[in-house]
């Protein structure tokens, strides 16, 4: 079949349908580098530019603690979770918050220095060789008739969702998560009832990389750890935020199924190359409905 | 008195000076600075991408030049001139064809009087372009597109073969392999990169080739470099179910590819690569044993008969990297530079290219024979087939430089 000149081939359903289904693990990936993403943007406001360079760290950090102390890396989610959530922390208060002097053009710049500081870190210490993690479960699943399912693919599934409820849980039924939508909605009205905003942005910001750490033991048994693996995730995490509304997580991970499914299909239909810019369509097309994304709120 | 005293004193003065100048002209004209020259280093720039998406592949060919530039220099560096050492200039070019044009200029700035890279294709196209424009001898390591030595610049030289060469002997191979096992192939789909140049060229060379021999290219499958996902590929290979799947890739790509192929539990007669990344790397091999088992590639590859090869194998692997072929390309790259400048007797660039272009350098490990330079392609260059198995990297064809037998079909 053609359809503007480009040859559209056919394949049976149980292609369409094994596409359709990796796209949602695809997607699933996505989402778990979105929801911290979404969680700094929904409550600082900025971009977070080192985002992409966090994850690599955390993947690193999964890599070391698998491969010096043999520890697993969805175990090393005890660790590197709460690890993440400090270092986040100590980054805004003591970097981040300090150079930026509030002005959110400034956050964008900082963000951005840190992670060209952090990639060329992991350049000089790490190298550039990529570093993979060999799990005994690695090829272990069930097969879906269509597909096979690996056990990784569905922990980094299974992560996605828990992760989005954990976080929908924490905003909506503790006083820190109440303090941080306070923060978010009105800067001044927190700051007025005795909210300390410094603390709730760094603790924010510190969820949001706790997040990230969580995406990095889900990913590390698929993917190989190299100074780019951020690149790699991070520039679709950001189209999927703003796909599913800023700040919004269940909108992170309904934008990552979404594109995860609508860039498996665009590329089984039109090659692997080609077939990306249906990322590009269905993101503007969603935005030229609804301009604050799938889930998000109007500002004012 | 005085008067004559004085001028006889100055006349002493300048017989002195005059003698001294005569004696300081005349060594300059032949020896005695020319020990002074001898200590100046020979500036030769190496330029690889050591970052962005093809850092490992840059580092590792970094790696090789370096190790075969200070083995040059702890032999005494170049005799002609004196002893002088070769001095590396590094460069980045970031994975980006215009970054690598540019630290060719810095290089030209700094007056090297060679390069030596630069890994991927594309970077190569610019770097020998950049590199051309003043004069610089450009020794191309791993690029392996046929336009980087077909666009008439004349200081532009590939040491090893590209992908004309080696796609015919993949072919070649190929057919040998089938034909040994009593010709069990039929279909076969291709899965190349499509963003450097080399994959896309080496699909069509591959179809042209298999076609006449009776074996049916069922479907063409481009990818783009880097690649996140094969799931999709990997769908449609099941859907065909082709006796031989033909990838050609960089490493990343390789190794995510042929998991792939493993999680999705798809395993045709035979994996087949044309330069497929990781098909004939160790370092697959160590960390990905089960997925590696049986696949083939025609690739670059060493005499696997030669002690220096094995020699500079133990060297690698005792600086705690894999013996890739990044790694043996850029140092046989390096080598042959070297031995131009030995040959040219000098660091004039011009002089550099005659002795690269009329090169016959042989003290080598790599299965080319003598090196004889054609419109700068070492037209003796060739790849040779390997197969993994067990925890050896075999070679199989063709049957002088083998050391194992292929095994095709594969095991189930």
């Amino acid at each position: 079949m053609e359809l503007f000149g480009i040859h559209i081939p056919s394949y049976g359903w149980q292609t369409v349908l094994g596409s359709a289904i990796s796209g949602v693990f695809l997607g699933s990936i996505y989402a778990l580098v979105a929801l911290g993403l979404t969680l700094i943007y929904g409550v600082l406001h900025i971009i977070n530019f080192a985002h992409g360079a966090l994850l690599m760290l955390a993947m690193y950090a999964v890599f070391y603690l698998w491969n010096s102390l043999g520890i697993d890396p969805y175990v090393a989610m005890l660790i590197v979770v709460p690890g993440g959530f400090l270092f986040g922390y100590v980054l805004q208060r003591s970097v981040i918050s300090k150079a930026s002097h509030g002005r959110d053009e400034i956050i964008l710049l900082v963000t951005l220095g840190i992670a060209i500081v952090i990639e060329n870190a992991a350049l000089f210490f790490f190298s550039a060789t990529e570093r993979s993690v060999r799990v005994p479960y690695d090829l272990d699943g069930f097969d879906l008739g269509v597909t096979f399912v690996v056990y990784p693919e569905l922990a980094a599934l299974g992560g996605s969702l828990l992760i989005t409820l954990a976080l929908w849980l924490f905003m909506s039924r503790t006083d820190t998560g109440k303090a941080i939508r306070a923060v978010a909605k009105e800067r001044q009205g927190a700051r007025l009832v005795g909210i300390n905003v410094d603390h709730i942005f760094a603790v924010s910001f510190g969820i949001g990389t706790a997040c990230v750490a969580a995406a990095a033991s889900l990913l590390v048994p698929t993917y190989a750890v190299h100074p780019q693996i951020g690149y790699l995730f991070v520039l679709i995490a950001f189209t999927v935020v703003v796909l599913g509304g800023m700040g919004s997580f269940v909108g992170a991970l309904v934008g990552g199924f979404l594109i995860g499914i609508t860039e498996q299909l665009g590329r089984l239909y039109m090659g692997e190359s080609l077939g990306v810019i249906t990322i590009s369509v269905i993101f503007i097309l969603v935005l030229l409905f609804r301009p604050t994304g799938l889930f998000g709120q109007r500002s004012g | 008195m005085t008067k004559h005293t004085t001028t006889n004193k100055t006349r002493r003065q300048f017989i002195k000076t005059a003698a001294a100048g005569t004696v300081i002209a005349a060594a300059g004209i032949t020896g005695f600075p020319y020990i002074a020259r001898a200590a100046a280093a020979v500036k030769v720039g190496i330029v690889h991408p050591v970052t962005g998406w093809a850092q490992y592949s840059g580092s590792q060919c970094r790696f090789g030049a370096m190790m075969a530039l200070d083995e040059i220099n702890a032999a005494g560096g170049i005799k002609s001139l004196g002893g002088a050492m070769l001095e590396a200039m590094l460069g980045d070019a970031q994975s980006k064809p215009e970054i690598g044009a540019a630290e060719v200029e810095k290089m030209n700035e700094a007056g090297v009087s060679s390069i030596v890279g630069a890994y991927a294709s594309n970077i190569c196209l610019a770097t020998t372009q950049a590199a051309a424009k003043h004069g610089i001898p450009h020794v191309v390591d791993v690029g392996v597109n046929d336009k980087i030595v077909s666009r008439g610049l004349t200081n532009t030289f590939r040491f090893g073969p590209g992908f004309g060469i080696i796609t015919k002997a993949g072919v070649e191979g190929f057919l040998a392999v089938n034909k040994a096992a009593g010709s069990p192939t039929k279909r076969v789909v291709i899965v190349h990169e499509n963003t450097t140049g080399f994959g896309a060229g080496i699909a069509g060379l591959m179809t042209k080739g298999l076609n006449p021999a009776g074996i049916e290219v069922v479907e063409v499958l481009p990818h783009p470099t880097p690649n996140k996902d094969f799931r999709n590929i990997a769908l449609k290979i099941k859907e065909i179910n082709p006796d031989v799947v033909i990838p050609s890739h960089y490493y990343n790509e390789g190794v995510l590819f042929l998991r792939t192929l493993q999680r999705q539990k798809i395993q045709p007669k035979a994996i087949y690569s044309v330069l497929g990344g990781a098909s004939s790397q160790y370092r697959f091999l160590a960390e990905f044993p089960d997925a590696a088992q049986y696949v083939m590639d025609c690739n670059h590859w060493f005499d696997p008969k030669n002690q220096a090869a094995a020699a500079a194998r133990n060297k690698t692997q005792a600086a705690d990297k894999h013996y890739s072929y990044e790694v043996f390309l850029a140092y046989t790259a390096m080598k042959f530079t070297a031995d131009a400048i030995e040959r040219a007797g000098s660091s004039d660039r011009a002089k550099i290219v005659e002795a690269m272009a009329s090169s016959s350098w042989s003290d080598h490990f790599m299965p080319y024979g003598p090196t004889k330079i054609v419109d700068g392609q070492n037209v003796g260059a060739r790849p040779l087939v390997t197969q993994i198995l067990g925890k050896n990297i075999d070679v199989i064809e063709p049957p002088e430089y083998a050391t194992a037998k292929a095994i095709f079909p594969r095991p189930a």
